[in-house]
This record gives C-alpha cells, sequence and structure tokens, in this order.
C-alpha cells in the first residue's frame, strides 16, 4: 500500500496542535462518516482513511513515531533498534536480534489497534457497511417467505417481503465490517434484483397480462380462465369484444409493498386468435357472413 | 409504534456508556418513542438502530439534537427520492421493453 501522509488526510499543518487534530477530525467525520451517508461507498472508504489518519495524529505516541519515522512508523523503533544491535554485532557484540523482532510486532499491532479517547475513553467505530445482491423472481417475491443465504459462511435466514421492487434495499444489522475500537459491526445491505418476467409485466403493484381469446367467444361472449400469480380465475367476456381490449381486475395484481393484505390491479389485454386451416364448410360460412356485412 | 420487543432505557444506557437524560431529549424532540410504564422508560427493539445512529451523531461527531433533527427529516427526504428514483427507473425500463 502507497504511503499516506495523514496530515494531508485531515488537511492540517504538520505542527497543527492536538485541538486542530481533533477539529479537523470532527469536520471531516461530519462530512464522511457512514451514517449520514448512507449507502455511498466513497464516503465510507473516506471515513475509514480519516479514521485511521486520527488514530495516528490524535494519539501522542503514535503521532511522535510518525512524525519521526514516516513510511513503516509502526516499526521504525525496531528497525532503529535491530540497526543499532547490528551495528553492535559486527564489532563484536554477542546478542541476536532475531526472536525480540518477532514479539516486538504484535506489540505494535495490539497497539495500533488500541485505544483512543472518547466517550467512555474510546471512540467506538461502527464497522463498514457492505452490500450484496440477490436475485428473485416476480413470482417468489408475491408472497413474503423466508429464504436462506450464506454471509461469509454463516447460514443467514432472511425474510423477503412480498411486493419488493427491483432494486429494493434491506438491511441486516451487523453482518457488515467488523467495527473498530470494540464499535459495533457494519451492516450488510441487500439490493434485491429482479428479472424480468415473460408473462407478466409489472409496473408498481399493477400487473400486466394478455389473454388469448378464440374468435367465437369474442364475438359471441363467453367465458375464459386466466392464470395468474394468485392462481387461476374465470373472466367473462363480453359480446363483440375487440382485440386489443383491456379490463381491469380490481386487486388482483400485485401484493403492494409493506402493506400487508393489500394488492395492485391485473389488467388483462384480450389477443383474439384469428382461425387458421379452415376447412371449405367454414370458408363457406364466413363468405357468407361477410356478405351479410 | 411498531410491535417488538421492549428494552429498559437504563439498559440501553448503561450499555452505550450515556446519560438517560439523552432519551428523554430524543423523546422532547420527537426524534423517538418511548413507552413509559409507571416510573420506567422502555424503547421498542425496533428503533434501537435509530437510537445507535443518534448516539454516534451526538457523542461521536458532537452533532446537538437541532443538528440530529435536521438531518433526520434529510435523510428521510433522500430515501424518499431514492424511492421515486427507483420506482420510475423500473417504469423506464418496462416502458423500453
Amino acid at each position: 500500500m502507497a504511503f499516506e501522509d495523514y496530515y494531508k488526510t485531515l488537511g492540517i499543518k504538520k505542527d497543527a496542535s492536538p485541538q486542530d487534530i481533533k477539529n479537523a477530525f470532527r469536520k471531516l467525520a461530519r462530512k464522511y462518516h457512514p451514517d449520514l451517508n448512507p449507502d455511498d461507498k466513497q464516503a465510507n472508504m473516506k471515513f475509514q482513511q480519516i479514521n485511521l489518519a486520527n488514530e495516528v495524529l490524535g494519539d501522542p505516541d503514535k503521532k511522535r513515531k510518525y512524525d519521526k519515522y514516516g513510511e513503516g512508523w509502526e516499526h521504525g523503533e525496531e528497525r532503529e533498534k535491530a540497526q543499532q544491535q547490528y551495528s553492535r554485532q559486527s564489532y563484536g557484540g554477542g546478542q541476536s536480534y532475531s526472536s525480540n523482532f518477532g514479539g516486538m510486532d504484535e506489540d505494535f499491532l495490539s497497539q495500533m489497534f488500541g485505544g483512543a479517547a472518547g466517550r467512555g475513553g474510546k471512540v467506538k467505530y461502527k464497522g463498514q457497511d457492505l452490500s450484496s445482491e440477490l436475485h428473485v423472481s416476480l413470482a417468489e417475491a408475491f408472497t413474503t417467505h423466508q429464504q436462506t443465504i450464506n454471509i461469509n459462511g454463516k447460514a443467514v435466514r432472511i425474510t423477503i417481503p412480498a411486493g419488493i421492487e427491483n432494486g429494493h434495499k434491506i438491511k441486516l444489522k451487523g453482518y457488515g465490517g467488523e467495527g473498530a475500537n470494540g464499535g459495533p459491526a457494519g451492516d450488510l445491505f441487500i439490493t434485491f434484483v429482479m428479472a424480468d418476467d415473460p408473462h407478466y409485466k409489472r409496473m408498481g403493484s399493477d400487473l400486466y397480462v394478455t389473454a388469448e381469446v378464440d374468435l367465437y367467444t369474442a364475438v359471441l361472449g363467453g367465458e375464459i380462465t386466466v392464470d395468474t400469480l394468485g392462481g387461476k380465475i374465470k373472466l367473462k367476456v363480453k359480446p363483440e369484444t375487440q382485440n386489443g381490449a383491456k379490463v381491469r381486475l380490481k386487486e388482483k395484481g400485485y401484493p403492494v409493498h409493506k402493506s400487508e393484505g393489500n394488492f395492485g390491479d391485473l389488467f388483462v389485454t384480450y389477443n383474439i386468435k384469428i382461425p387458421v386451416n379452415l376447412t371449405d364448410k367454414e370458408k363457406e360460412l364466413f363468405t357468407e357472413l361477410a356478405q351479410l356485412r | 409504534m411498531t410491535k417488538g420487543q421492549l428494552i429498559p432505557a437504563t439498559t440501553f444506557c448503561l450499555h452505550h456508556e450515556i446519560e438517560i437524560s439523552f432519551i428523554d431529549a430524543l423523546y422532547d424532540h420527537g426524534l423517538i418513542e418511548v413507552i413509559r410504564v409507571e416510573e420506567n422508560v422502555f424503547i421498542s427493539e425496533d428503533q434501537v438502530g435509530t437510537l445507535e445512529q443518534f448516539v454516534r451523531l451526538y457523542y461521536d461527531l458532537e452533532i446537538n439534537l437541532e443538528g440530529i433533527e435536521a438531518i433526520t427529516h434529510l435523510l428521510e427526504r433522500l430515501k424518499e427520492k431514492q424511492d421515486e428514483l427507483l420506482r420510475l427507473k423500473n417504469q423506464l425500463r418496462m416502458q423500453r421493453d
């Protein structure tokens, strides 16, 4: 990873006072905090950077090391000690420094994730919010149902509410990235992706479907059966129904999201089928009909 | 108020190391709903996420209650606009098909 200038990240000068550092951090945190920038990955990343910069520059000991060693400041002291020991060894000093080196790293790592001042002595930061997609069909989202999904190796049962739309999001609290300084884990946002359905078109909670009607039912009237997502329904066709005519079936459409028991409407467009492969007798009768008009 | 388990406000405050007066102040500003049973104040489980967000804004970012009120209002409007945009995108997609 490229060396990051924490002073630049916080937009302050190297001689900034602890109060200046604190003020700069607060100002930027208010701008980029994940609570104030929902679903904004760039803001989240920026917040992590300023948080890291504040953890270093806001801690006098870390700041001193950072100012002294710059890049690789976390291990600067060890490096310096190792160099000193190496030079002593070169002049006949006896002690090995390799085992010493390993232990120090752990100390530094624990220091890195140690503490910072703030509410209750420590500022706790929520982990990063993560996002994922879940593909759901129109038929699946017709009813509220539960689905088990795998999140980082954990099986999580989620409830998919009836009537969700393509692009809708739900939040799974605490399933995001781990928090810092004992803060809560971030959230996982699941976006529902709904593919187009081959039979139904959806506009909000209204559904649109095409039903085929034979010529004789269209002319003389009758009854047809229409498939809906809620099951088959019988529909009366008025005599002299025209091709492309639409009927509206109230509350036979799609469930209204977060409004249990409420449904949109179903719009049925009639597609009148003209008979093909006519027999001689049928042709004769159609000709007779045509002459009557 | 939506259904959900009730959590004593004192438990929430102890866990987050905050004063109970903060909950009262949020309630007075109309930012949360609470249930009072005799002397005890309870919070609905559904509101815990929002309340935690308010705690972070107030204590970590030092945003006062008026600021939190304004932010909450703007975030709600942002959510409404995002939903509207989503609906329109879906309608446009349908009309293109």
